[in-house]
């Protein structure tokens, strides 16, 4: 942007300093998963060892059936999702009408107000319909407030894409379903994919709306706050976020590898 | 592209439905946000819904359960001492919280916007969406581990001498605590971490936008850097702190998981609905409860809007 790139020192100390701040709290975790110390979180760990990755792998049962019910809550989600929140961006990129900015606020609500709110009228609508507990409560939920990821990342896509090249392709001859087909789809299918990712990793995590619409299930965060507020084995607890840390991270680089043209890096390009 | 003259000959049906579509727009877009709109609308507008009619009704002091009679009694019981108390503190913490995270999220994104460049740049984005993505609890859990007695500030602490000003801070009536993990110094610490990585990245869209050429309009008019930063950056980047603060102030009004783990037992809102609508089954206060954070977000979603806050988003 500026034909004067170098920054000011002390705007350079507080950025990086900031950055590193970030991320230093999450490392300390990885450092806790080696520690010899079991019953308290002192610093600095009195040894290191390996043995709690082996634990937690064979003697902890009670990590798999969580683990499992929280992969297919997210990917039955992120599908939700994917289909709704795409019809949404499809359609609002599309429409004219008036009201369409509080339509497009409607999708935007479920992150815009606590968790816990969504949260706690699901479960009293459950409660006034009569439904019990199932992975379908907590599929509704997390579909809801996925929608939105999918919504954003598809809607800044279909802005970039306008309506040029529709047009050019119907000109041409193609029918709907091959302008579809053909030019939106390849269009907009990585915007989709980087969408979905996060979908998924947003419903991998969430644990403040889970909490109500799970009844007596337990999803991987579930199964981690029960264990930050009554400590078993605090190591295996820590091996069994570093495992989160890095499943989290995989959809995420993918998704910025996906949109990393234009969406995110604005005025980069000019 | 070649393939296309071997799908047109499909024709049939698809041409008969594009056909309609194209000549009726209109019916493709109702079609398309009509899905949506209904699972939006039935699920969670529909809850809401059914969570509002709630707070209006009360519950029975002697036989604990919800009186289905319309009543503002419940509303009534929100203005009691201890419930005012609970508001304020979740409000308060809310607003400090925000302030911070503007505050240590500014220079962030104002180097990644306007001094970051390729891979540097690519690096700054990277390392703000890693930590928003990655799982709130084990960022909270992290923190634990920080903050507890025998952890890593304390052992910092008394590396640096400084024992003294930990248990300072702690002394402090309000404030401090037994140690840090049971203080509101220490749920502050834990909100501001949380969250700024979602007040970097709308600043960082805002400044992305602010073109160079009128901070150098700026200076050839012959502003001081602080005027210049003060009267053409700062108000151009408002709308992004604006749009950020949603996020701080609304996830902090509602959450009741970091107070829980870090904190000390005064409640804020979101404990409050927790524990309500929980053991104690009281889901019409608990409904009131909710009522209160969502005035305010509406309240504060208005005022967003105005400041064009909502395109940055």
């Amino acid at each position: 942007m500026s034909s004067d790139p170098k920054a000011p020192l002390g705007l350079r100390i507080a950025a990086t300093g900031g950055l590193l701040l970030l991320h230093l709290p999450l490392l300390l975790i990885v450092v806790y998963a080696f520690t010899t110390e079991e019953k308290s979180f002192q610093f600095p760990p009195p040894g290191f060892t390996t043995k709690w990755f082996g634990i937690a792998w064979s003697e902890r049962p009670d990590i798999w059936p969580p683990l499992f019910l929280s992969l297919k809550v997210a990917a039955i989600a992120t599908c939700l999702a994917l289909v709704l929140g795409t019809f949404a961006a499809a359609g609002l990129s599309r429409a004219r009408f008036f009201g369409r900015e509080t339509v497009s606020l409607l999708f935007v609500l479920p992150i815009a107000l606590p968790g816990i709110i969504t949260g706690i009228s699901l479960r009293s609508a459950f409660d006034i319909m009569g439904l019990d507990f199932s992975t379908w409560t907590i599929v509704l939920g997390h579909a809801t407030f996925c929608i939105v990821v999918v919504y954003n990342n598809a809607i800044a896509r279909f802005r970039r894409l306008g309506g040029n090249l529709i047009e050019a392709s119907m000109d041409l001859g193609a029918n709907g379903l091959q302008t579809l087909y053909y030019v939106v789809l390849p269009q907009i299918g990585t915007a989709l994919l980087a969408g979905g990712m996060l979908a998924f990793a947003l419903s991998f995590d969430e644990v403040i709306v889970t909490t109500f619409t799970a009844g007596q299930q337990s999803t991987l965060p579930i199964w981690m706050l029960s264990e930050l507020i009554r400590p078993r084995q605090r190591p295996v607890t820590n091996v069994v976020a570093v495992f989160v840390i890095v499943t989290t991270m995989v959809p995420i680089l993918l998704a910025y590898y996906l949109t990393r043209e234009g969406e995110h890096t604005g005025g980069s390009s000019k | 592209m070649s393939t296309r003259a071997a799908a047109g000959r499909q024709g049939g049906v698809g041409e008969a439905i594009s056909d309609v579509f194209f000549a009726r727009p209109g019916l493709l877009t109702l079609l398309l946000l009509l899905p949506p709109l209904l699972w939006i609308g039935v699920v969670y507008i529909g809850s809401l819904i059914a969570l509002l009619l709630q707070s209006f009704y009360s519950l029975d002091d002697f036989s604990g359960l919800v009186v289905h009679d319309f009543t503002l009694s419940t509303y009534g019981q929100l203005l009691e001492e201890a419930n005012v108390g609970i508001i304020v503190r979740t409000v308060a913490m809310s607003a400090l919280v925000t302030l911070a995270c503007a505050l240590i999220a500014f220079p962030i994104a104002y180097y990644a916007a306007r001094y970051a460049k390729g891979w540097k740049k690519a690096l700054f984005y990277l390392a703000v969406m890693m930590p928003l993505w990655s799982s709130y609890l084990v960022k909270v859990y992290a923190w634990k581990l920080i903050l507890a007695k025998e952890g890593i500030l304390t052992w910092i602490a008394s590396g640096l001498g400084m024992t003294w000003l930990l248990e300072g801070l702690l002394a402090l009536p309000v404030i401090g605590g037994p140690s840090l993990s049971f203080s509101y110094i220490g749920t502050f610490l834990v909100f501001v971490y949380v969250w700024i990585p979602y007040m970097i990245l709308p600043i960082q869209a805002a400044l992305e936008r602010v073109p160079a050429n009128l901070i150098e309009a700026s200076a050839d008019l012959g502003a001081e850097p602080s005027q210049t930063f003060w009267h053409v950056i700062y108000p151009l980047a408002l709308p992004g702190i604006v749009a950020g603060s949603i996020f701080t102030f609304s996830l902090t009004l509602g959450d009741y998981i970091i107070p829980q783990i870090v904190g000390n037992s005064r409640l804020m809102i979101g404990q409050a609905v927790y524990t309500l609508q929980g053991t104690a089954g009281n889901i019409p206060l608990a409904a009131a409860f909710t009522v209160v954070p969502m005035v305010i977000m509406g309240f504060y979603l208005w005022m967003a809007k105005r400041m064009g806050a909502f395109d940055v988003l």
